[in-house]
């Protein structure tokens, strides 16, 4: 049995599942039910500034019959009173002593605010802070949230307060709402964060209501731009993660990821790009906090499968594979290949390459079954074919190397090799 | 004993309610439609007679577009909404479908097409607009399958068609040949209303060919002729006792029940059904659940020859029939002309027949079941001496079409069972496409 026992800057969990700060995390009866269910630790939603919720809060997107692909809020920080929140922060933390206890905070754009309920949070126990710099809806108008973590400037001012006052370990958590989370990330970096966290939600609608005609979610005739989350924004989160964990200063410090984790798999994919632990929030609001029993056991069989002992093992074993394209191997060259005993004839790979590829798969016209083969001569290895293909490796694609040699694209260039050549 | 009234209202209810129940709502049909691939070029569009476009009409339904998946039925199968709940799916569209080469369940095809053209036909939408009338007028005889589905085409066109039907109500034998656990009377006079609600078909009903009007009348008063007629009587054993008090065709049986209600329909105790078509299989349950004690069918060949499908037969078999493979009927036996024995033959088979299956050889061995009633099912036989005494040119009773649907009688065309001997429903809605675009090119209509 390998070892899944997290310690993020001496911070111990007994996994590397955290729920993010968010409602399943705004009181005690929530966080002990995740704790009672196996969760590692939790992100306390944000304490902070004083709020008024509107109703209604989320909405979602569905694909092909799947409800919730995406998940968008407009919900602000934690709206209960200071002094309940801190009171029940502490009876969990004394409840399960081996769980983390993050608090995630925001508070007004003053020293004083934030050096005030720094003290408050470390009065209760808890293990750590992180610093909201990300909610993209409702603070940011006040000069909060994401308006923040988009300001590098800002945000460094913001981390050095905390800096000064803080004698827990301070988690800086960034908004994906900018082109590059990496500006943001080096200046609080160097003002000290012990460590960063991302991403959080992204700016979106998630739809338009085609009866009333107004986007979701509806209040009162209206909507906001909400944070966006879920399933969907997980090749994005993975995006800005690499980012932080690949450049020379972020990834001195630790890393916690978010953004669309909902199995084991995810959690591993955020692990390999970086990440130390992960924070999960959306499947847990789709499915309650059961899901961490499988995430559990999924990452422990996969960790012994793969000989990985501890977390360490592994994580940030894949950042160094995300390279530039500049460096890629251009005579490497791979062909679809169909095998004929699993293919069912649906026809799918047939249509994507003919009407917006390359053309090359050949279909034999049969009655009811069509046959399909791959024109080798005219794939280029784009494995679109592979990734409509309903059934499990029934497309494969197959290395037809170009020629042994590495060669990229600034050295093919230099030999004047042919271009346009398709 | 053959008698009526056997079981109580509520039990005549129970064992003619529908067999296959729709979505109870949108959410279900969803889950089912987004299990839909959505092939290319897909193997359930090619193995319906009428190319209903499956994939897309599936898709329209997952999209919610429940008017646009009904347009995409209706465009290809006029009758989509009947031949949902009749078709033998497991052999057409769902027995292609690619999920079987998974081994998995294929998509229910005909549950989802039930479910959008039921959702038209209730709402009454209409779908088609038919084009001003182009001033040409075509007869079309039978409001069956083909003579509907081409009378639709056709009035869609601009042309005034009038139907001529024998019976008093339309559908033909969706109408009156099917079981009716399958298909309702109601559901049946609800279809034909929705077709012809197109506009431009007037439907003379209790106008026989031969009998209230003549071919030779339509030609004088009609641009061209159509002939949907269909099939009629049920093929004879040729048997000894065939014509005692207890033996019946199972085209009567069912035609008696759905035209006169459940309860007045008598039935045996012990009943014989002869033959394993699907007109069989419906003949057998039907009586059973009419409240006959014991029902066998008994079938000349074995299962791997049958013509009814493994999901008819299951049906069968789940309402308690007994089946008897290889036997023939050989001779009824009765007392005072009642039905009281069936003698069969045992049968083996010997080599192919014309029909490619193995054909039933009598052995010396005979066996006799104590009957009070014979169904026979073993198929039925056109119209030959209407259609040799009209002068057209026929196959022992079917009418010879060349690849244009027309008889050697100008601007006389056919289609359906008529031409083939009984096949589908859906293949005469085809037939009667087929017959509609044939009648425009005749009448240079573009």
């Amino acid at each position: 049995m390998a070892d899944i026992s997290s310690n993020f800057l001496g911070i111990k969990s007994p996994n590397p599942f955290w729920l993010a700060s968010a409602p399943p995390t705004d009181k005690k009866y929530n966080v002990l039910r995740a704790f009672e269910a196996g969760w590692g630790g939790v992100v306390w939603k944000t304490l902070g500034s004083q709020v008024k919720n509107v109703s209604s809060r989320y909405s979602a997107v569905d694909f092909g019959g799947q409800r919730v692909m995406g998940f968008n809020n407009i919900e602000l920080i934690s709206d209960r009173p200071l002094h309940i929140n801190l009171k029940e922060i502490a009876e969990c933390v004394k409840l399960f002593p081996d769980r983390a206890m993050i608090v995630s905070l925001m508070a007004d754009n003053d020293k004083k605010s934030w050096h005030e309920i720094i003290k408050k949070v470390e009065d209760t126990g808890a293990h750590g802070f992180e610093l909201n710099f990300g909610c993209p809806h409702g603070m940011t108008e006040r000069g909060m949230g994401a308006a923040v973590g988009q300001d590098p400037e800002i945000a460094c001012m913001v981390v050095e307060w905390v800096m000064e006052a803080a004698t827990l370990p301070v988690i800086t958590k960034l908004t994906p709402n900018v082109h590059s989370v990496v500006p943001t990330g080096r200046s609080v970096v160097k003002a000290g964060t012990n460590a960063l966290s991302l991403i959080n939600t992204i700016q979106s609608i998630t739809g338009v209501d085609l009866d009333t005609l107004v986007p979701n979610p509806y209040v009162a005739g209206k909507s906001v731009f909400g944070g966006y989350c879920g399933p969907a924004v997980k090749p994005i989160a993975l995006k800005f993660l690499t980012t932080i964990a690949q450049d020379e200063l972020t990834k001195k410090v630790p890393i916690s990821g978010i953004g669309g984790i909902s199995t084991w798999k995810d959690a591993v994919e955020f692990m390999l790009l970086g990440a130390s632990n992960v924070q999960v929030c959306t499947a847990a609001m789709k499915h309650g906090f059961r899901i961490v029993e499988d995430m559990c056991e999924g990452l422990n069989n996969w960790m012994d499968e793969k000989g990985f002992k501890t977390l360490d093992d592994f994580i940030g074993k894949s950042v160094d594979t995300i390279t530039h394209w500049e460096d890629l191997d251009i005579n490497y060259h791979h062909i679809a290949k169909i095998n004929q005993d699993k293919c069912i004839h649906c026809g799918l790979c047939y249509i994507a390459c003919e009407d917006t590829s390359h053309q090359s798969i050949n279909l034999e016209y049969g009655k009811p079954y069509n046959k399909y083969t791959i024109k080798e001569e005219e794939c280029v290895g784009c494995n679109l074919c592979m990734l409509v293909c309903p059934v499990d490796k029934c497309i494969t694609m197959e290395e037809h190397r170009v020629a042994p040699e590495y060669v990229n694209w600034i050295e093919w260039q230099k030999r004047g090799l042919p271009l346009n050549d398709h | 004993m053959i008698q009526n009234n056997r079981l109580t209202p509520i039990q005549y209810q129970e064992n003619f309610s529908d067999i296959h129940p729709p979505y109870e709502n949108i959410t279900a049909a969803k889950v089912d439609a987004n299990r839909c691939l959505f092939c290319y070029d897909a193997p359930c569009m090619k193995s319906c007679p009428t190319s209903i476009d499956v994939p897309k009409f599936i898709k329209q339904i997952a999209t919610e577009n429940i008017k646009g998946s009904a347009h995409t039925i209706f465009t290809s199968n006029i009758m989509g909404a009947g031949c949902s709940k009749v078709c033998p799916v497991e052999k057409l569209c769902e027995g292609a479908c690619v999920y079987n080469l998974l081994e998995e369940k294929p998509i229910p095809i005909a549950k989802l097409q039930r479910y959008s053209t039921e959702k038209a036909m209730a709402n009454k939408w209409q779908l088609f607009q038919r084009k001003q009338s182009i001033g040409k007028k075509v007869a079309i005889v039978g409001a069956g399958p083909a003579g509907l589905s081409c009378a639709h085409s056709l009035s869609k066109e601009g042309i005034d068609v009038t139907i001529y039907e024998k019976e008093s109500k339309g559908g033909g034998l969706m109408t009156y040949g099917i079981a009716a656990y399958k298909v309702t009377p109601q559901f049946c006079e609800d279809e034909v209303n929705y077709i012809l609600s197109i506009g431009g078909i007037e439907v003379k009903y209790n106008h026989e060919l031969g009998r209230t009007i003549s071919l030779a009348e339509l030609q004088t008063n009609y641009d061209a002729v159509y002939l949907g007629l269909g099939v009629g009587v049920a093929r004879q054993l040729d048997i000894p006792g065939e014509d005692m008090d207890g033996v019946v065709d199972a085209i009567s049986f069912i035609y008696h029940l759905r035209k006169n209600g459940y309860p007045s329909v008598p039935v045996g105790d012990k009943v014989a059904v002869i033959g394993m078509g699907m007109t069989a299989i419906d003949a057998a349950t039907q009586a059973k659940r009419l409240g006959a004690k014991e029902v066998t069918m008994l079938y000349r060949r074995t299962e791997d020859e049958m013509p009814c499908t493994k999901h008819e037969l299951d049906i069968a078999m789940l309402d308690s029939c007994e089946i008897i493979w290889l036997a023939a009927p050989k001779e009824v036996i009765g007392i005072n002309n009642k039905v009281t024995q069936l003698v069969c033959s045992k049968m083996q088979l010997g080599e192919p027949d014309a029909s490619g299956r193995r054909s039933p050889i009598e052995t010396e061995e005979t066996f006799s079941l104590e009957v009070d009633m014979v169904i026979k099912a073993a198929g039925q036989v056109p119209f030959e001496h209407l259609i040799t005494e009209n002068g057209i040119t026929n196959n022992k009773g079917k009418i010879v079409i060349d690849k244009n649907c027309a008889t050697n009688i100008k601007g006389v065309f056919a289609g359906g069972d008529a031409v083939n001997g009984g096949k589908e429903v859906v293949d005469a809605v085809q037939a009667g496409k087929d017959g509609a675009k044939a009648i425009m090119a005749y009448l240079n209509i573009a």
